[in-house]
């Protein structure tokens, strides 16, 4: 079966676009955008069901050998795919909610420029993202976590008239760099102490080493990894960059920062299991970086008013629980949070999308609510997703964070307690924001007969700033049209039944079975979603000024988590003004004005110089040649006569 | 014949001597003169030196090379002087002077 | 007997090339040249090298400065005049002068292992007969070569002196 054509599909459709589109209709851009992903997804499907994968099969990773890449001595790097359990769980996630975001945001960015290059872009997104997951050596998967990265920043810059968009997509970029050189540290020792960067020789000769195996050097291949993983999937302290990410379209949202994208670090911890299993001092690290992760940014949620800056939050926090999956040792526990998560956190950005589509621009949730009259759908949609996320049984966000709370509690007490308060802090801003949004009266524009609807390419302000005589007024909030609202739908679905699909007997052949913990572990974390949610529906509901006061009365802290712990403030003094100042007197004045400037320009006038002396011998008296003449003669005579040894 | 002060035959290295002067002589008339003929003959003179060189070798080496060598040097300063006198007639047509000194527009 | 005849010659040459340098009209250096070039076919002579000898008195004296001395007299060039300038170039010339003599001198008789004398009759491959031989034979190519640059003289020489055709 032709692996390659998982990635290639969506591959020819970036191109197809990015040469072609321009010329093409929106009909034709979306056939050939939607229909790559869809063709993907079915070979998906097909060579799955040819591997036996969902029947029991499949338990040994599949590989196909395409070409040798890199030849140097005994050191060798192909070209190969392999699919095993692991990897099936992110195909089915990418070209599954990719394909659902894909068709989302046809009806999305209908009104927006540069169509067929946001399509183009996001195929391209999704070429990358399956070569991440495919790759069957580090390389291969680097590759594909650099593209990604790229994609990230093009998507995210896709408004690039906007400074604040170029901005974020430079910040996503460059934050993102600084993980990636860490990871490409840990390739370089995988490949001086392995000889190889291919998966399964690796893990073969690590899993020949007995257990007890702790050399320094895998801790540090661990740690690098870690550190390209904080990167990629924005924990602890490389995580600044997606909530800035917001400013690119909310498809970019939904597809990259939520469900596919940032689980990239998630995928790469799970795929090298092996070298944490002989680092536990590693794993513990990723587990106190995903838990302290999930705390920080849940409180950071609770404050935040602008609706998509709310759902950042919530998967920077979501994301550290998978960390906290992996770090204890329940892998699968992690990979099953990635699928529940991608179903309900990509749910609740496109249905974000659907309410600041129907509001045309605002994203402001001091400006919203009431709205379950007038987009009846969406509302339902995301209500569905929020007792996904607050971990509510029977839907699918329960049973994964179950899993993970669960296996760690055995680990490490203090992780769960930690754990439990942070789903109840999840639980709480999530329906806070739909409170907010939905429910209560609408605190937006008044009604105007005179309004114009908003135009095409309107930036979507990520401060919430609403440029008055543009924004919608409640005449105008409709419902989105059908090619929105299916995807949501189907999501929705996915995000209350998902749970009942059970990836960790799935992935057990990989990571083994996990533990079922003590039933009181469930019941205290159930409560503490429910006690989420109903301090949300006391504090938004019933007394609404409520909030207002305690802001008032805790103003030092709330202040702190308005500002998200002015953590941007800090990397910015901290590091970046004194690597651009840096760079602009030094660099630049001294470094290159003067002394690269100044030599060259030096050789350029050291010539010049010497020209002049040398035309000084330039007389055009004849005499005075002959004499030169004759100097020189008795000079290279006696030295002849010297060397001759007279 | 009453002893004489020198020896019967004269060794080699008096005929290169006696070059080497000759040849001085006409470095010092190739330096110093100022009419642009005597510089060319000086420069003859130089070439006659040299050819005396030549042809000691040879008497010392028993091989006649030397007087070819010498030959060529005849050939080639020939034409030289004919070449040579035939830039001095242009010059002098053009500049009326034969000072060494006044033909300098190799100047600047 | 050889010592004195190359003796005789050497101050004859030696002489002569002192008036080559210091007369004042370019005709009297000429005809002195002409004086350095018989003392030097003499010395040829005693050196064994007959055909050189002759072809030095028909070639370089009795052509080419046959030829100096035409072209100092269609120039009608006159005595130099004596300048003051370049007073300094005297006053350092003639040591330097000197020192280079010298030196040469001093190379000369370091170099040079006490070796044979000269006496007359002690080389005979200096005959027309055999120069002939080496010339036509070893030295073709150089001896063909030379032709061809006589041939570039005489074209070059009549092109730059003949008159402009108006």
């Amino acid at each position: 079966m032709q692996l390659w054509l998982i990635p290639i599909l969506p591959l020819v459709g970036f191109a197809l676009n990015g040469v072609f589109g321009r010329r093409f209709s929106k009909a034709g851009v979306n056939i050939i955008a939607v229909g790559s992903v869809l063709l993907s997804f079915l070979w998906v499907v097909k060579t799955l069901v040819a591997l036996n994968a969902f029947s029991g099969g499949l338990t040994e990773a599949y590989r196909e050998h395409y070409y040798t890449w890199i030849q140097s001595g005994a050191f060798q790097i192909a070209v190969d795919f392999a699919v095993d359990r692991l990897t099936v769980v992110w195909l089915g996630v990418v070209t599954g909610v990719g394909l659902l975001i894909h068709i989302y945001a046809v009806g999305y960015m209908a009104h927006e420029g540069g169509y067929y290059r946001f399509f183009a872009y996001l195929n391209l997104f999704m070429f990358f993202m399956l070569v991440l997951v495919l790759g069957a050596n580090f390389l291969l998967l680097f590759v594909g976590w650099e593209g990604v990265g790229l994609c990230s920043y093009l998507l995210v810059g896709f408004y690039f008239l906007e400074k604040y968009a170029t901005d974020a997509g430079n910040k996503a970029f460059i934050v993102n760099r600084i993980g990636d050189f860490g990871f490409a540290l840990a390739i370089f020792l995988v490949g001086v102490h392995f000889g190889t960067l291919d998966f399964a020789r690796v893990f073969a000769a690590l899993s020949a080493m007995p257990a007890e195996t702790q050399a320094g050097w895998i801790t540090a291949i661990g740690l690098l990894l870690l550190v390209g993983a904080t990167g990629k999937s924005a924990q602890i302290p490389l995580y600044v960059w997606l909530p800035d990410a917001m400013a690119g379209p909310t498809p970019v949202s939904a597809l990259i920062h939520a469900a596919t994208m940032v689980t990239a670090g998630v995928y790469m911890v799970a795929r090298s299991a092996q070298i944490y299993q002989h680092s536990p001092a590693a794993l513990d690290a990723v587990a106190v970086i995903g838990i302290a992760t999930a705390f920080f940014a849940a409180t950071i949620g609770l404050a935040q008013t602008d609706i998509k800056k709310v759902f950042a939050y919530s998967t920077v926090s979501q994301l550290g629980y998978m960390f906290v999956g992996l770090g204890v040792g329940a892998y699968s526990a992690g990979v099953f949070h990635v699928m529940t998560h991608a179903f309900f956190k990509a749910l609740l950005f496109l249905g974000a999308g659907s309410v600041i589509h129907a509001l045309s621009g605002e994203q402001d949730l001091r400006k919203m609510g009431g709205l379950w009259k007038k987009v009846p759908i969406t509302c339902v949609t995301l209500f569905c997703a929020g007792v996904a996320i607050a971990g509510i049984p029977p839907f699918s966000g329960y049973w994964s964070k179950d899993a993970i709370l669960a296996a760690a509690y055995e680990r490490a007490p203090w992780i769960y307690w930690v754990g439990v308060f942070t789903a109840g802090l999840t639980a709480f801003y999530v329906f806070r924001a739909l409170f907010l949004c939905f429910l209560g009266e609408y605190r937006g524009q008044p009604a105007e007969p005179e309004q114009s609807h908003s135009v095409p390419a309107s930036p979507h302000a990520s401060g919430g700033h609403a440029t008055g005589a543009q924004l919608a007024h409640e005449h105008h909030i409709h419902e989105s049209p059908a090619v929105m609202w299916i995807p949501l739908a189907i999501l929705a679905v996915l995000s209350l039944v998902g749970g009942y699909i059970n990836v960790p007997k799935f992935l057990a052949p990989i990571f083994g079975e996990l533990h079922e913990g003590g039933a009181w572990l469930m019941y205290v974390s159930v409560a503490a979603g429910l006690a989420g949610v109903g301090i949300a529906a006391l504090f938004y509901l019933v007394s609404p000024r409520l909030p207002d006061m305690i802001a008032q009365t805790f103003h030092g802290p709330y202040r702190w988590i308005y500002n998200k712990y002015f953590v941007d403030e800090l990397y910015d003094s901290m590091i970046v003004s004194p690597v651009v100042d840096g760079s602009r007197e030094v660099l630049w004045r001294v470094g290159d004005v003067k002394i690269v400037d100044g030599a060259v320009n030096g050789v350029g006038t050291v010539a010049r110089a010497t020209g002049r002396l040398l035309r000084l011998a330039q007389s055009g008296y004849i005499r005075n040649y002959a004499a030169w003449v004759v100097a020189g003669s008795i000079l290279v005579i006696a030295w002849m006569g010297w060397r001759g040894g007279l | 014949m009453p002893p004489l002060p020198f020896p019967p035959h004269a060794p080699i290295s008096w005929y290169l001597i006696l070059s080497a002067i000759l040849f001085g002589l006409g470095v010092a008339g190739f330096l110093f003169r100022r009419n642009i003929i005597t510089v060319f003959i000086s420069i003859e003179l130089m070439l006659n030196a040299v050819n005396l060189s030549f042809v000691t070798f040879s008497y010392k080496l028993r091989q006649n090379d030397g007087h070819i060598f010498s030959f060529f040097v005849m050939v080639v300063a020939a034409a030289e002087a004919a070449v040579g006198l035939a830039i001095i007639l242009t010059v002098f047509k053009n500049r009326q002077t034969l000072e060494i000194d006044e033909i300098s527009s190799l100047n600047k | 007997m050889d010592t004195l005849l190359f003796l005789v010659l050497a101050a004859i040459a030696v002489a002569c090339g002192i008036n080559v340098v210091l007369q004042r009209h370019p005709i009297s250096s000429a005809l002195s040249l002409v004086g350095v070039m018989g003392a030097l076919a003499v010395l040829y002579l005693q050196l064994g090298g007959e055909f050189i000898a002759a072809a030095q008195l028909i070639v370089y004296a009795g052509a080419i400065m046959v030829l100096f001395v035409f072209v100092i007299m269609l120039l009608n060039a006159g005595s130099e005049r004596k300048s003051a300038r370049h007073l300094w170039a005297r006053w350092a010339g003639l040591p330097l002068l000197f020192i280079f003599v010298g030196l040469m001198a001093y190379v000369i008789q370091a170099l040079l292992p006490p070796s044979g004398e000269v006496s007359f009759g002690g080389f005979d491959g200096g005959s027309a007969q055999a120069i002939g031989n080496r010339l036509f034979t070893i030295y073709l190519l150089p001896f063909e070569i030379t032709s061809i640059l006589i041939l570039i003289a005489i074209v070059g020489a009549i092109v730059l002196a003949r008159k402009e055709i108006d």
